[in-house]
């Protein structure tokens, strides 16, 4: 069984969001997330000061089967991206909410944190897809 | 739900991955295609390939009715045990499906067909067989096991029935032996580009013999690994490189054409012969991604700016640590390639494929 961290926010289409506080967040995709895509072996993470909409994609992860697209939780400007990743693609299937975190959000709308999915409605979506 | 093959409990019991995969449930993984990939590379992986179909083709114009099936002329089999790749063509010189066929003892054949090709193939042999003296049996009542890799030999050699043991010892690369009154069969042929066997037995001893090389420090691996491990090999993947459409001289696979003798007939030999001279044949390349991403198949190739192909089979090597691919593409003059990854322009290198063998990278980085 795939580890959902409760102090974390979801999205249905499998990114985490941390409330770093100061409107600030950062993303990643879970634990379910690579775990479904198998072994990841690239990531392009955006540019740094890119204006993003909801649902936008806003970076690619390549695993060894297929390019997944990675989408922006919230609305924002991109203030930092993992670019370790470049050289530790891996790290998302070996520390999805912590080493392998993807990019740093400042949002546009503070409110909007709290309209993501909490822990317990994420880990029922999951058991939903089965 | 796909079918299952004689050793579905022991991938679960593996926590494997299981996808569909030509109307079979197959393991994708087992936790790393990574690890599984560099296990074959390195030491020795196990493959259940049990939904490919072993066909038997017996009787008197055996030989004859292969040498009119087949481009490949299995007349080159002159020993015994000796084994043949080839396409299996239809009229227009489109790939029905590519294949292995085994020479047996007494002028009996048996081909190994692609799991999701195999009843087609059946139809389109069981279809011309009319005018010779054969018998065409499918054997889906076999197991089918590849045990690849450096130590893959030596891991296996141990465990197999006493009395197919010597022959399997001695066994050159591209032949098979067998040991008919037990079913048991082994080819030293793969799909891997590296040293091993592919085993055919009984499916209810199939199981035993998968748990004795799992003890023997034998990994299993998926389906994942087995498309990274061929494409390194440089090995072409029916659907992916060449299909009923596109036939053997667009897909790097002309060596597998015998064109002598002339006068043998065989299907798809008119529509080739008038290919080999058509300014709109293309070619099979390898390219090697200069900058950041993976290709994937579909993806547009371009020399100098301009589009002149696609990718066939497009991936990561986890060998050379970086992405690789089979490509259609315009014959011509060389330019300066690159590949369309999602709008972005990025450099490839042609390269002629394979990009790994037993275990060494063939292209300088």
């Amino acid at each position: 069984m795939s580890t959902v961290p409760t102090e974390l926010k979801y999205t249905k289409s499998h990114e985490w969001v941390r409330d770093d506080g100061d409107g600030i967040v950062t993303v990643g995709i879970t634990d379910h997330a690579q775990e479904a895509l198998g072994d990841i072996v690239f990531v392009e993470t955006p540019e740094l000061g890119r204006i993003i909409e909801c649902d936008e994609a806003v970076a690619v992860v390549e695993s060894v089967k297929a390019a997944s697209d990675i989408y922006a939780p919230l609305a924002g400007e991109v203030i930092a991206a993992n670019t370790q990743l470049a050289d530790t693609p891996e790290a998302i299937n070996t520390s999805p909410y912590d080493l392998g975190w993807i990019l740093r959000l400042r949002v546009r709308d503070n409110g909007a944190f709290d309209t993501l999915l909490d822990a317990a409605a994420y880990t029922q979506i999951v058991a939903e897809e089965g | 739900m796909g079918l299952h093959t004689p050793l579905f409990l022991e991938h679960q019991r593996l926590g494997a991955r299981m996808v569909p995969f030509g109307g079979w449930e197959m393991p994708l993984h087992y936790g790393s295609q990574l690890e599984e990939h560099h296990a074959v590379r390195r030491e020795a992986g196990m493959f259940d390939v049990s939904h490919m179909r072993p066909i038997d083709i017996d009787g008197a114009d055996a030989t004859a009715f292969l040498q009119y099936m087949l481009a490949n002329d299995v007349a080159r089999l002159t020993a015994s045990g000796k084994a043949l790749y080839s396409c299996l063509l239809n009229e227009q010189g489109g790939v029905v499906d590519d294949l292995i066929v085994y020479s047996r003892c007494n002028g009996r054949y048996r081909l190994v067909v692609n799991a999701g090709t195999a009843e087609k193939d059946l139809m389109w042999l069981n279809a011309h067989c009319s005018s010779f003296a054969v018998t065409i049996q499918s054997r889906p009542d076999l197991a089918m096991i590849a045990v690849q890799g450096p130590e893959a030999r030596a891991k296996t050699l141990p465990l197999l029935p006493a009395a197919l043991r010597a022959a399997a010892e001695t066994l050159a690369p591209f032949f098979s032996a067998e040991l008919e009154s037990e079913q048991w069969f082994i080819g030293r042929t793969g799909y891997t580009g590296e040293d091993g066997f592919e085993l055919m037995m009984p499916a209810a001893q199939a199981s035993d013999l998968w748990q004795a090389l799992l003890a023997a420090g034998v990994k299993p691996c998926g389906l994942g690994a087995r498309d990274t491990l061929r494409l390194e090999a440089g090995m072409n993947l029916y659907g992916h490189d060449m299909d009923d459409a596109t036939g053997p001289l667009d897909a790097g696979l002309e060596w597998t054409v015998a064109w002598q003798p002339a006068e043998r007939e065989f299907i798809g030999r008119a529509a080739l012969t008038a290919r080999r001279t058509d300014p709109a044949r293309r070619e099979l390349v390898g390219f090697i991604l200069i900058g950041a991403g993976i290709m994937r198949d579909h993806q547009l190739v371009l020399r100098d700016g301009v589009v002149v192909g696609e990718i066939t089979s497009g991936g990561f090597s986890p060998t050379l640590e970086r992405s690789i691919a089979l490509a259609r593409i315009e014959t011509g003059i060389d330019g300066n390639y690159t590949v369309d990854i999602r709008g972005k322009a990025v450099a490839a290198r042609l390269v002629k494929p394979p990009f790994v063998r037993n275990g060494v990278s063939r292209i300088e980085l």
